[in-house]
């Protein structure tokens, strides 16, 4: 038996401790708001937070996340009204769509880092996801207009 | 040029909306209104809804509470197509926005032919849609203009409200109040008015997609996310190659050691689609997924586990080289003899390597059979195409499988080949008809994608005194997606030979070269040894990388400015002076985007060193459905590295009327970038009759860091809306090519553009592949 927490609430569960977190997210725990892309860590599709820091869950073993704090995109903001939420709507990111809760989840510990992020630390940082319908430019415009509300005041995890 | 569209257009309509009439009918929930199927009798509107008499496909209901669903047939891939959509009946039906919902809807004959490619859904559907909603609108003014008591030529509708005469009355209270039945005939469907371009309140202005907040929260729902109780997971264990593999034994003694894993089967599957497969079962994906590792299966080896992209490439040179073959598909009478008395000639050849899809949700597929009937739930592009193989697969009719819709986690094409729903439902087959999970790993997705086939072309040009060009010919070869997957579907070339059109459009181009020849032929090979794809602009997304190419070189071997050169070939006469409905203007519109796009970006302004700007036009997709293009590329080259930074893209697009203006600026950033990452960032090879790049760590698309400017401008028309999905993908490789000529004089003729293309072609070396 293995327990953590996510999105705030305890959770035990009864899985082989070598299973990649994300299976046990979406298979074991029905959230199903975090993907699979590419199962080596290279897309970022997978990314959820493990103690407040940016994870890739399907290289990350159950083991990793005991007794740990995880966050997932349902969890990131309880009526998905985070900074970076809206703003991704206000800009219209998402094409499929597929991408972006790890790309969302990503961009969040990267305003934590760099609250005033600059365009070469979005492309440092933001490189590592994959957006296969490219819809970078408006991923970017959305990590700016959700700084600048972060900015100045907006709540946020 | 595309039998293929007008078929999906035929099919989607059956007679087109002339022969028509429209049909009114009270549901349990409000009305439903749709187009009559011509050979239906009918006694009552409420009949005809009982009887199912209506058209398929296009047709929508309004509730008692004023809420108009729109049903929608196409695949939202990330095109936010039935935002699109609905707004069109919207407009026509004077609805309140608010009050528009979507209904993606399942597999059923009912709703026509179901597909979702080509850049097609606006263009199609857009002139039935205004049909639609305008005999609704219609309907609802008479009938409130009735509950009124007011004549219904004082009436007005706007935002889901009749008006006249100082009252008012909502669309709801009409739906509740009155009887909105009716059946309009063929000849009072002709009269309704399709309002002019100038009253559309909702085309063309912004507006949100209504797909886009749920992929924001993780609520939305990809084929990946299905499930239901009790099901069981499972994963193919791939043979060594796509196809002729058969199963000679199989060892599961090392995964009974997991935990789980349930067992292994070779599928028997009478439609030949997944010949050679095995499917390992477990009670999760990861258990599933480790014991197809340590599943050992002994195959019947294919002949094509030796082939490699050298020799696709090489057998594709080889085809070109032989006369004879092939289909013509243009063949202007007089060619042979301008190339024969011509005062000098251009010849050259261009190769492309193989391109994955890599949409970032693996295929998967759910399967299970629940009451006699298949349940398919996967993510799918071309539901139409590929059901009657399922049926065959199963062995049981058409209409005891259903293909349940999902969003798409990217199609780029892909899905328009729903391959890997057949291993899906005989995986459920082989267990019962239970519940399975198909899931692929990343790996298995690539070795089992239906690539962009690698390509061979060679393009010749004929000039006279001055440069003038008298003559050119444009022969090409790849593995042809049609033939191998919807071979009806391929029209005959002036040599009565069929052809693939879509792995030859972009050949058939729009510019005035005298007398012209286009071969298109199929590469054997390449079809044998893997499955074709149709993937994001498909030929176009080749061909314009030969044919632009060359235009550049032509016009710098006659020392002509190559927008100059392109404009005099442009010039709109003949057979390029277009037709109505859809090429209104025909190459004249093209001029118009090459020099808008060629002004925007200061075309013939000096440049840093090694810096260079490269210009391409296209016509995106088709002939029938011309989207009119041009890019210019501007590029920084290192000459110690080859390396290429992309620094600028400006994008000129004209594509008729604008039903969506930001999904449709959305379409062209990722089209236009995708252009870019196949010409300088991904592509691959074959290997021992499989691709050799398979995930992320060795196959690269590009990423955030490798964005260049974006200047996209579309130009303001009212002309037919044709389509946007992939047209700007089409015109970037090429305009790269000729910004790194322009930068440093090293001539590329390969894609992708690798350094060391560049590093050969400044010393002079001979082009590699």
């Amino acid at each position: 038996m293995t327990q953590f927490t996510l999105n705030g609430q305890s959770v035990t569960v009864d899985v082989a401790e070598d299973t990649p977190l994300l299976w046990v997210l979406r298979d074991v725990l029905g959230f199903k708001g975090t993907k699979f892309g590419c199962g080596i860590g290279a897309c970022g599709a997978c990314t959820v937070h493990l103690n407040g820091r940016a994870i890739r869950s399907c290289i990350i073993p159950l083991s990793d996340a005991k007794g740990g704090q995880i966050t997932t995109i349902e969890g990131l903001d309880p009526a998905g009204q985070h900074p970076l939420q809206k703003a991704w709507v206000e800009t219209q990111a998402p094409q499929c769509g597929y991408c972006q809760s790890g790309q969302i989840m990503q961009a969040a510990t990267l305003l934590k880092d760099f609250p005033n992020a600059s365009d070469a630390d979005i492309d440092a940082v933001m490189s590592g996801n994959l957006c296969r319908c490219m819809a970078y430019v408006r991923i970017r415009q959305a990590i700016k207009i959700a700084a600048a509300e972060i900015r100045n005041g907006a709540p946020h995890e | 040029m595309s039998k293929f569209a007008k078929y999906a257009e035929s099919a989607e309509t059956s007679t087109g909306v002339s022969r028509r009439g429209f049909l009114i009918g009270a549901v349990s929930t409000g009305f439903t209104l749709a187009f009559l199927r011509p050979d239906a009798l009918i006694s009552s509107a409420e009949a005809a809804v009982a009887e199912g008499a209506f058209e398929p496909s296009v047709w929508y209901d309004i509730d008692r509470d004023g809420i108009v669903t729109v049903n929608i047939i196409r695949a939202e891939m990330g095109q936010h197509v039935g935002t699109s959509l609905a707004r069109i009946v919207a407009d026509e039906l004077e609805a309140d926005w608010n009050s528009v919902r979507l209904s993606y809807v399942d597999s059923n004959p009912k709703w026509g032919y179901m597909v979702t490619g080509g850049s097609w859904s606006v263009w199609q559907s857009f002139p039935y849609l205004s049909q639609a909603g305008a005999a609704g609108r219609i309907a609802l003014i008479e009938e409130g203009a009735r509950l009124l008591g007011v004549p219904k030529t004082a009436c007005i509708a706007r935002n889901s409200v009749v008006s006249g005469g100082g009252k008012s009355i909502t669309y709801a209270e009409i739906i509740r109040k009155g009887n909105l039945a009716r059946i309009y005939t063929a000849e009072e469907l002709k009269a309704m008015p399709v309002k002019p371009a100038a009253d559309r309140r909702l085309i063309g202005l912004p507006t949100k997609a209504m797909d886009i907040p749920g992929k924001t929260t993780g609520a939305a729902r990809y084929g990946i996310d299905a499930e239901v109780p009790g099901m069981v997971y499972a994963r193919p264990k791939l043979p060594p190659t796509r196809y002729g593999c058969t199963v000679l034994s199989i060892d599961d003694s090392a995964a009974r050691s997991v935990p789980g894993y349930i067992k292994s089967v070779a599928l028997d599957d009478p439609s030949g689609t997944v010949p050679g497969w095995v499917i390992v079962y477990a009670d999760s994906f990861t258990a599933a997924n480790q014991a197809t590792d340590k599943v050992r299966v002994t195959w019947k080896n294919s002949d094509v586990t030796t082939v490699s992209e050298r020799e696709l490439l090489a057998h594709g040179a080889g085809l070109i080289d032989t006369p004879k073959i092939g289909a013509l598909v243009v063949d202007d009478p007089g060619v042979d003899h301008v190339f024969a008395t011509a005062k000098s000639k251009l010849e050259r050849n261009y190769t492309t390597n193989t391109v994955l899809h890599f949409q970032l949700e693996p295929v998967n597929v759910l399967a299970f059979e629940k009451d006699g009937v298949w349940e398919i739930h996967t993510g799918n592009q071309w539901q139409s195409l590929i059901l009657p193989t399922l049926a065959k697969a199963l062995a049981v009719p058409e209409e005891k499988v259903v293909l349940r819709t999902y969003l798409l986690g990217g199609g780029f094409g892909r899905r328009l080949n729903g391959d890997y729903s057949v291993p899906g439902a005989l995986a459920a087959k082989a267990f019962g008809g239970k519940p399975v999970k198909l899931m692929f790993t990343r790996p298995d997705d690539a070795r089992f994608d239906s690539p962009r086939s690698c390509s061979v072309q060679r393009v010749r040009m004929a000039f006279g005194d001055g440069g003038k060009v008298l003559g050119m010919e444009h022969h090409a070869t790849a593995g042809w997606p049609t033939q191998v997957m919807a071979p009806s579907f391929m029209p005959k070339g002036k040599n009565g030979e069929p052809f693939d059109p879509f792995s030859i459009s972009g050949a058939d181009h729009w510019y005035n070269v005298g007398a012209h020849r286009v071969r298109a032929i199929s590469h054997d090979l390449a079809n044998k040894t893997f499955r074709p794809g149709w993937l994001r602009a498909v030929g176009p997304g080749w061909t314009n990388w030969a044919l632009e190419s060359f235009i550049d070189e032509a016009a710098h071997l006659n020392g002509i400015d190559p927008v100059t050169f392109r404009l005099a070939l442009l010039d709109g006469h003949g057979k390029n002076a277009g037709s109505a409905p859809n090429a209104v203007g025909g190459a004249i519109r093209q001029a118009a985007v090459l020099k808008r796009a060629a002004e925007k970006a200061g075309w013939g302004t000096p440049l840093p060193p090694d810096t260079g700007i490269g210009i391409a036009t296209s016509f995106g997709q088709e002939r029938d459905m011309p989207t009119w293009c041009a890019c210019v590329a501007r590029v920084k080259v290192n000459r110690a590295d080859g390396r290429v930074k992309l620094e600028k893209l400006t994008v000129v697009i004209d594509a008729g009327t604008i039903v969506h203006p930001d999904g449709a600026l959305a379409q062209t950033e990722g089209a236009a970038l995708w252009g870019a990452s196949m010409a300088l960032h991904e592509g691959t090879t074959f290997a021992n009759g499989q691709v050799k790049d398979t995930n992320l760590n060795t196959y690269t698309p590009l990423r955030m860091r490798d964005v260049p400017e974006l200047d996209i401008e579309f130009i303001a028309s009212t002309e037919v809306p044709v389509g946007l999905g992939e047209p700007a993908t089409t015109v970037v490789g090429p305009a790269i090519g000729n910004a790194i000529y322009a930068a440093v004089g090293a001539r590329v003729r390969h894609l992708p553009i690798r350094p060391k293309h560049i590093l050969d072609a400044l010393v002079g070396k001979p082009l590699g592949g």
